[in-house]
């Protein structure tokens, strides 16, 4: 039984995994750009919500309101004033440009949030657990982020299919010079897809500092983590992104159950056992987003 | 005015010219063909007009505007469209949704779902097949579709006839006329000389960057045709 | 002329020639440092120093063979930790366990290159930035080598490196400048050695140099290894000169790799020249704002950012630009005797 809770903790903390990672493999989808900053904005999206949680009283889960706009046209305006310009046939520009932002800003965050340690309250949600039959019980904030996430794909995947927004989005990302010749202008669906990935990026920083201490230094692990959900899921599979970022979860339980020391490193084993066995994926899906 | 005026038009791939100064007009209501060998500079031409060659000299002026660096995507939405050479359909979209992404820039005009399935009634069979799961006869009604969907004033066709069988390619061909008749003024790029000539109602033809003879498909000789076209006296 | 064409292929130039002897001048008188200089002077140049190899061999990978990984920090710390074990646990004089220590960091790097090298482009970047976290999450497993909280040099072993304090750091401070000089010289001998033309190639285009037959594969795994070697040798250098690692320490993303991709980029990716310059920018940046806590890195960063965007060549690639120096010829130059014209050049 201790193994079952063990497992669906893992499938839960899965849950916050995927959502790290969606962003990160939408913005790969349509312009090919990895943004090795990634996890920093997650980390910057935590620090806007404290600061609105602290200025003005706002509940945690209230403070999405603010972020998730503030994130998303910080987006825009991050993509089309910088990251557009690195974007072309050299992988150097786009990946080194991203590292540099990385380093600027979790020393901006550290030079105005200081390395404390945070945590945002959200009146006693962090702490309550739903009973499930067989005398387990599972956090309700955990399953309330797994449910957001499976929401979050849903919705993106909505999106994609369904509306002249995700069309253009699929469009430009099969073919960009001839996205243009339908009248398509790159720079702005690209700044558009950095927007909706950081309204993501939004939800996911919350979620991470009401469930776990945070400061301006864990933005790197949280992208890796993004990453290996990514790659074990399959690149261009939004579910099986989901179900990447569920195995790395319950690898990590399980790891922290045998050796708290081994939580980490057993994700990390599992994801270069995928890599090396299925290098892509375990639900890859072949040319779509 | 005419629809469309270049002036001493060059076109550059780095250090590589490959127009020489075109001097082409296009009055609207015209349907005019490009012809030329492979490597002539038609497609660059064309590609040239859509704002896609960055190294440019010249003038080109479409309905009155200066296009001068207008991005791509701005032409677009003057009323310019690319069927493009080799189709370029989306893969990850449908029929419908390849034409109806060609209706991006929401010109008002004749063209719409209805009147392009209505055009190519066979579109509206496989409206939701992959694009990429089409014949190739197909794929290009989708690409004409597309750039219909933008109701351009001048429609800019690339090699239509590249690649298809011969009853294909007179299918294609047959709906020119119309597309003219709901108001688009057409250029067409042909190596198929004998299809170019029977839809035209003006003749260019390029030889290395440059016009080696223009007029109307009746007035010229096939002689003139094959030196401009080859470069060569007939032996 | 007995009817052959009077050309001779050469490497070296004018420039190249008398930035040697000034290189030869410069380098008598580091060597010299420990007769006059302090120990603070001596601390600095050898840091230097493992700068200027780490960038070397970032450069190495990224800027020629176009393998752009953030986890080199593995092998700085893989090869510290072998110092540690090698003169520990296996009793070898720690100089030896220096030189050995790259050989493992090489070893290991092929198992490495088996994982990461399935990721292309940028995922590759974040596959070596994984390895790195694995590696650093092993060796805090290991309690015989004080698992998170590091371990330090026995005193025993470091006697055993000179009998005094001060020979003891004369040492180590030749034995860095060795490294450095070594590390320049191991690129300088890849890019003219048979993979050399096949690296330019790959900087160049990748696709292009895959149509014409380079065996791309191949020649980047070598890169990737010899880099390995070189990496893990200043890992073992550093903490040589530490004398206590720790996984944290040794592991350093910031340290060991955002540090040096900033020199690299800011002196100019894919030329020898570039890291010097690179490291000369770092270490003055540094004396100046360093007092500025981290926006010293915002600074760094910054400049780093604007340079990848507006000089993607670096500082260096603007001055061989503008004056047409090389001072580490490694290309080869067709040179005509006086009297012969190529067609079309005057």
């Amino acid at each position: 039984m201790e193994w079952v809770s063990t497992i669906i903790q893992g499938v839960l903390l899965g849950g916050l995994y995927a959502l790290f990672a969606t962003g990160l493999s939408l913005i790969f989808g349509v312009m090919r750009l990895v943004n090795i900053a990634h996890g920093d904005l997650i980390v910057l999206a935590a620090f806007v919500s404290l600061a609105v949680v602290s200025g003005l009283g706002l509940d945690p889960l209230m403070s999405l309101v603010i972020v998730i706009p503030v994130m998303a046209a910080f987006g825009y305006i991050l993509q089309r004033g910088l990251l557009n310009y690195t974007l072309g046939n050299n992988i150097l520009p786009p990946l080194l440009v991203t590292f540099g932002l990385s380093i600027i800003l979790e020393n901006v965050l550290l030079e105005i949030f200081s390395a404390d340690s945070q945590r945002l309250l959200a009146g006693g949600l962090e702490t309550a657990s739903l009973a499930l039959p067989g005398g387990l019980a599972v956090g309700t904030f955990p399953v309330m982020i797994f449910v957001s996430a499976v929401a979050v794909i849903a919705c993106l995947q909505f999106m994609l299919y369904r509306t002249a927004l995700g069309r253009v989005f699929r469009a430009t990302s099969d073919d960009q010079q001839t996205a243009q010749l339908m009248g398509i202008d790159n720079r702005h669906v690209f700044a558009l897809a950095m927007a909706v990935a950081l309204a993501i990026v939004a939800v996911a920083g919350v979620f991470m500092a009401i469930r776990t201490n945070f400061d301006p230094s864990v933005g790197p692990a949280r992208l890796i983590y993004a990453f290996e959900a990514v790659i074990i899921g399959g690149l261009g599979n939004p579910w099986g992104t989901l179900a990447g970022g569920v195995i790395l979860g319950v690898s990590q339980a399980i790891g922290a159950k045998i050796n708290p020391g081994w939580q980490i490193l057993a994700g990390h084993i599992v994801f270069l056992v995928v890599l090396v066995v299925r290098p892509r994926g375990l639900f890859e899906k072949v040319q779509d987003l | 005015m005419s629809l469309l005026q270049t002036r001493s038009l060059e076109a550059f791939y780095g250090d590589f010219q490959a127009l020489f100064g075109i001097d082409m007009t296009v009055e609207a209501g015209e349907t005019v063909a490009i012809i030329g060998a492979n490597g002539a500079g038609k497609s660059t031409f064309l590609k040239a007009l859509c704002g896609l060659m960055p190294g440019l000299n010249g003038e080109v002026r479409f309905d009155g505007l200066e296009l001068g660096d207008l991005t791509a995507h701005a032409i677009v939405r003057l009323g310019l469209a690319l069927v493009p050479e080799g189709r370029k359909l989306f893969q990850s979209l449908s029929v419908e949704e390849n034409l109806l992404i060609g209706a991006h820039t929401k010109r008002p005009g004749p063209w719409t779902l209805e009147t392009v399935y209505g055009l190519f009634p066979m579109l509206h069979q496989r409206r939701h097949a992959p694009g990429t799961d089409l014949s190739g006869g197909q794929q290009q009604m989708v690409a004409i579709g597309r750039a219909l969907m933008s109701n351009p004033k001048l429609l800019l066709c690339d090699e239509l006839s590249l690649g298809l069988a011969p009853v294909v390619i007179k299918d294609i061909y047959e709906v020119l006329p119309e597309i003219s008749a709901q108001g688009s003024t057409v250029i067409i790029v042909e190596q198929d000389i004998n299809q170019a000539m029977a839809v035209s109602d003006k003749l260019y033809c390029l030889q290395e960057g440059r016009v080696t003879l223009q007029g109307h498909p009746d007035s010229v000789t096939r002689d003139q045709i094959t030196q401009a076209y080859f470069g060569m006296e007939q032996a | 002329m007995n009817g052959h064409p009077a050309f001779s292929v050469e490497r070296s130039t004018r420039t190249s020639r008398i930035g040697s002897v000034i290189g030869a001048v410069l380098l008598l008188v580091l060597i010299s440092v420990p007769f006059w200089g302090g120990r603070a002077e001596m601390r600095f140049i050898v840091e230097v120093c493992y700068y200027l190899a780490l960038a070397q061999m970032w450069n190495l990978l990224a800027g020629y063979a176009g393998l752009v990984s953030v986890g080199q920090q593995a092998f700085v710390g893989f090869g510290g930790y072998m110092l540690f074990v090698l003169s520990i646990f296996l009793g070898l004089n720690p100089l030896l366990a220096l030189v050995l220590a790259g050989v493992l960091s090489a070893a290991v790097a092929v198992p490495t290159a088996l994982v990461v090298f399935r990721l292309r482009g940028a995922y590759f970047a974040i596959g070596t930035w994984v390895m790195a976290e694995v590696y650093r999450l092993l060796f805090a497993q290991v309690s015989a080598l004080g698992g998170g909280s590091g371990k330090s040099l026995p005193v025993a072993i470091v006697k055993s490196i000179a009998a005094s304090r001060s020979l003891r750091e004369m040492t180590v401070y030749w034995v860095g400048l060795a490294v450095a000089v070594a590390a320049v010289g191991l690129v300088y001998a890849v890019l003219r050695s048979r993979h050399g033309l096949a690296l330019t190639a790959i900087r160049d285009s990748e696709r292009a140099s895959e149509s014409v037959g380079v065996e791309n594969f191949k020649t980047k795994l070598w890169v990737y290894i010899v880099a390995a070697f070189g990496t893990g040798m200043v890992g073992a250098l550093i903490f040589l000169e530490k004398l206590r690692i720790s996984p944290d320490a040794g592991f350093n993303l910031l340290d060991w790799t955002a540090n040096v991709i900033f020199i690299v980029v800011i002196g100019g990716i894919g030329t020898i020249e570039g890291p010097f310059i690179g490291v000369l920018v770092f270490f003055l940046l540094r004396e100046l704002f360093a007092d500025l806590g981290s926006w010293y890195l915002i600074l760094l960063g910054a400049v780093a950012v604007v340079i990848m965007l507006k000089a993607p060549q670096g500082i260096w690639g603007l001055i061989a630009e503008r004056y047409n120096i090389h001072l580490f010829p490694v290309h080869r130059r067709l040179l005509l005797s006086k009297d012969d014209k190529i067609p079309g050049e005057d």
